[in-house]
């Protein structure tokens, strides 16, 4: 092999470019061509167009009674709609908003005061924070407090306390009548 | 550092000469000093030391680990969405094909992979009987191969079942059935087949477990046969063994260059009928979902299995026609010792280098009579052509090896390359006789 | 060179075998359906819109009656030329059962996008039933699941004839050419002008059996578009690719003598 590898290096020596080309172009090619088949199997990952075609979800607001809150399912997430009392919606508008983590106004979270919409999965790690059932441990804000870690969320759904760095999500949605709304 | 000499494993390379040479950067150094992966595969495919004059029928293994990764890597993206229940499994496909990101092409490329997987393991395995790849010292290496083609028949009739469609269920049907034949204890077999009295959603289940760890199966048996591989090198056309130096090139660049021009081709190929005739080689009967009640009017196999199906239906008696089937295949076992002849490659060889390519014909026979119905003329071709099969094995190979007078042999590798005319290196010269 | 030209018509000779093997069986006595051209056909083959939705609109007219297309939903409709609001249009005509509702019961509602398109029947048993016993099967797949399979349901459609002298036919059955046996339970589907297309063509027997031929084969195949166009693409890559290849094979290969 030793002779191999000499007679290797004198070609190389007198080869010229249009070898070097030749293989740098087929090295090229084929890995474009390698990076390019990745993608159809990454992308099959992604959500099918069954799962895209299901994400609205309307919900008939009507049972729903001052003070309660229901939860139901948009994208197989949780969203929690409250029906605020006017206390609990003072609260939410008296906060100094600059001494929030995630300075938000109670106005940019709703379309009308009443009615609070929110994803109810705690931005610190996924978990469902408690505060639907009456029963519940609601946290020192009177909104909801998530059992994993210990986050706080006020009456308009934001942070205040524990380690989760933003405000539980405003879901897209529409009120399709006066007590009906579409979310997604 | 030549060639590898019989009985010096070419594997080990814990010796300083192995070590990676200067060019390598301090820490592939410290790595390989402790993991030699690097020296490894430099061992094993940049430097290692193959014939000189393998010809484009050498590119049909290296093919087949290639198309063995796509089957496993879409397999495994395909399992992210499939459903393996009797009522959920056909829609779970239909839903692949339909609603999946670029589901439709990972599908189909699994779909025709398979016949292209069979196609080119049948060439790989001809290339071997002709150039008699599996005389000493690679009986192992012949039947390591043996074993990975039964693993491979397994697992592509355990994935044919699992989209739960006409075709799907009754081949699952038929297929179980076969071990009825076994005397006395035939149907609790079948029985402990099925886990139930028909095939069904038991079936599936154990069905889609095992298509699913069968092929790392296969994966396994593939690196064993690389090492018998490499434990004595490749054959080649001439089937003399390398006497010298100048005898062998290094795989890299030289058959790693080769292999991928070789891929790129079979990709055209592949991708004709991925992306324009998907369907072609398979059956219309299989998207109409699976009906316990109703056998379709004609069910035959996909046409891999075709010449072994003719062989099955030949024989009037049930045992015996299920034994001559698996026989067929068992039969290459012992093709080694069949095959009494002191020269490996047929082209010394002046009566078997024409015997040798009736067994394909033969092969396409069966196939052709499998793929019809079992009736007139059929029958008896199928018959004749079976009785062929086995006597090409049982009589024709040890009797040639005895009676036929081989031609005289080159020196080496190196003589015959150099006798054939240095002036035309791009010509190939062993093709001429 | 020789060996090359064998081994390559061995190849063939095999895919021959497995390619024939699909059309050499499942026909009975019935004759082979007549080949004919269509839209996608081909390399370069797409659907045609217009005919598409001719076509759908002699489902929903006729077929429908007795045949679902279960793999297919509301949603799917966008792909034969319909727009976002005419799909809401066209699935909110349809009544679908949702549920259970807050106090546990099933309920009716307007059909949505994400619904599957529903089927004349709520099951087998049901459709057999109201058919003599013969059940309609589901056309969502029939394209790919008959040999030749838009030109089997074509000649189907219009395969209707009179029995000939002598052919026994058995009560509720009716005489088609191209039918497996030729006794069908399906009565003649098609009559001039059954179907008042939007676009002003003729209703002709053959016209309608072309549309649904047309939207059925879409309903089998609806990636067949996307298909097309990236195998063009790919083999194309591959062909520079292996040129490329061959090249540099070449190259590499001129300094051994071999």
């Amino acid at each position: 092999m030793t002779d191999l590898a000499q007679s290797q290096v004198r070609v190389e020596h007198g080869g010229g470019t249009r070898r070097d080309f030749l293989i740098l172009s087929a090295g090229a090619l084929g890995a474009v061509g390698a990076a390019i088949s990745v993608w159809p199997f990454i992308d099959s990952m992604n959500p099918a167009r069954d799962t895209l075609a299901l994400s609205t979800t309307e919900v008939d607001l009507t049972p729903i009674q001052v003070g309660q809150r229901l939860t139901v399912a948009w994208r197989g997430k949780p969203v929690f709609i409250d029906r605020r009392t006017p206390d609990e919606i003072k609260a939410a508008q008296d906060v100094d908003v600059s001494s929030l983590r995630d300075p938000q106004k109670d106005s940019d979270r709703v379309k009308k005061p009443e009615w609070l919409v929110v994803v109810g999965v705690c931005t610190h790690l996924g978990c469902i924070p408690l505060g639907q059932k009456p029963g519940d441990d609601r946290g020192s804000f009177g909104g909801w407090f998530c059992p994993c870690h210990g986050s706080v969320y006020d009456t308009s759904a934001r942070i205040r306390q524990g380690p989760a760095p933003t405000n539980l999500p405003v879901p897209p949605y529409d009120f399709t009548a006066d007590t009906a709304i579409k979310i997604g | 550092m030549a060639v590898s000499q019989p009985g010096v494993p070419a594997g080990s390379s814990s010796t300083p000469a192995s070590l990676p040479g200067s060019g390598h950067g301090r820490l592939v150094r410290w790595i390989d000093h402790r993991l030699p992966v690097i020296s490894f595969l430099e061992h094993e495919l940049t430097a290692y030391p193959t014939p000189v004059n393998l010809n484009y029928w050498w590119n049909f293994g290296s093919l087949a680990g290639i198309i063995l990764v796509i089957m496993i890597v879409t397999g495994v993206v395909l399992a992210m969405h499939y459903t393996p229940h009797a009522s959920l499994a056909f829609d779970s496909v239909e839903r692949i094909m339909r609603d999946v990101n670029y589901g439709w092409l990972l599908r189909y490329v699994h779909m025709n992979g398979a016949s292209m997987f069979f196609l080119i393991v049948y060439i790989h395995m001809f290339r071997g009987l002709y150039y008699g790849s599996y005389k000493y010292p690679r009986e192992l290496l012949w039947i390591l191969g043996v074993v990975i083609l039964l693993l491979m028949m397994a697992t592509a009739f355990l994935g044919y079942v699992l989209p739960w469609g006409q075709m799907s269920y009754w081949a699952a049907t038929v297929i179980t059935n076969m071990f009825s034949a076994v005397p006395l204890v035939g149907d609790s077999i079948v029985t402990l087949l099925w886990g139930g009295f028909t095939v069904g959603n038991p079936t599936l289940n154990r069905f889609y477990s095992l298509h699913y760890v069968l092929p790392f199966v296969i994966v396994a048996v593939v690196g064993l046969h690389l090492v018998a591989l490499h434990q004595h090198g490749s054959n080649n056309p001439l089937g003399i063994e390398r006497r010298g130096p100048q005898d062998s090139i290094p795989f890299h660049p030289y058959y790693t260059i080769k292999d991928m021009f070789g891929l790129s081709v079979f990709l055209i190929v592949f991708a004709v009928f991925v992306f324009y005739l998907p369907n072609f080689l398979g059956h219309p009967d299989n998207y109409i979902p699976a009906n316990p009640m109703v056998t379709p009017p004609h069910i035959v196999p996909e046409w891999y299995f075709l010449p072994f199906y003719a062989i099955l239906r030949s024989v009037p008696d049930k045992l015996l026609g299920v034994v001559l089937m698996f026989g067929a295949v068992l039969i290459l076992f012992l093709v080694p010792w069949l095959d009494t002849s002191p020269v490996r490659s047929a082209r010394f060889r002046p009566v078997y280098r024409w015997v040798s390519w009736l067994l394909p014909a033969d092969a396409i026979v069966l196939g052709w009579v499998g793929a019809n119905p079992p009736s007139g003329a059929f029958v008896v071709i199928g018959q004749i052509a079976t009785f062929y099969y086995f006597f090409h094995f049982l009589i024709l190979m040890p009797l040639l090896g005895k009676i036929e007078r081989p031609r005289p042999l080159p020196i080496s590798i190196g003589a015959a390359v150099l006798a054939a005319g240095p002036p035309v290196p791009a010509a190939a010269p062993m093709e001429r006789r | 060179m020789f060996r090359s030209i064998v081994a390559a018509a061995l190849v063939a000779g095999l895919a021959l075998v497995g390619g024939t093997a699909g059309t050499a069986r499942a026909e009975g006595d019935a004759p082979h359906p007549p080949h004919q051209k269509w839209s996608f056909d081909g390399v370069f083959g797409t659907y045609d819109r217009a005919a598409m939705q001719r076509g759908f609109q002699v489902y929903k007219e006729v077929c429908a009656a007795c045949h679902g297309v279960k793999h297919l939903y509301f949603r799917d409709l966008a792909q034969i030329g319909y727009s976002e609001d005419q799909v809401k249009g066209i699935a909110a005509q349809v009544q679908v059962t949702d549920g259970p509702n807050d106090s546990g019961e099933m309920f009716q509602r307007p059909a949505r996008p994400s619904d599957p398109i529903p089927g004349p029947f709520a099951n087998d048993q049901a459709a057999r039933a109201a058919n003599n016993g013969a059940l309609p099967v589901d056309l969502s797949l029939i394209a790919k699941a008959r040999v030749s399979g838009p030109d089997y349901v074509f000649a189907l459609l219009t395969g209707y004839k009179d029995p000939p002298a002598g052919v026994k036919m058995n009560p509720n059955m009716y005489f088609n050419e191209y039918y497996p046996g030729h006794q069908i339970a399906m009565p003649p589907p098609l009559n001039p002008d059954q179907v008042k297309y939007a676009d002003g063509t003729p209703g002709s027997v053959p016209q309608m059996a072309r549309d649904l031929v047309s939207f059925l084969a879409w309903a089998a195949e609806p990636t067949l578009e996307e298909r097309h166009r990236a195998g063009f693409k790919v083999i194309l890559f591959l062909i520079v690719v292996t040129g490329v290849f061959y090249a540099a094979k070449r190259k590499i290969w001129s300094r051994i003598q071999h």
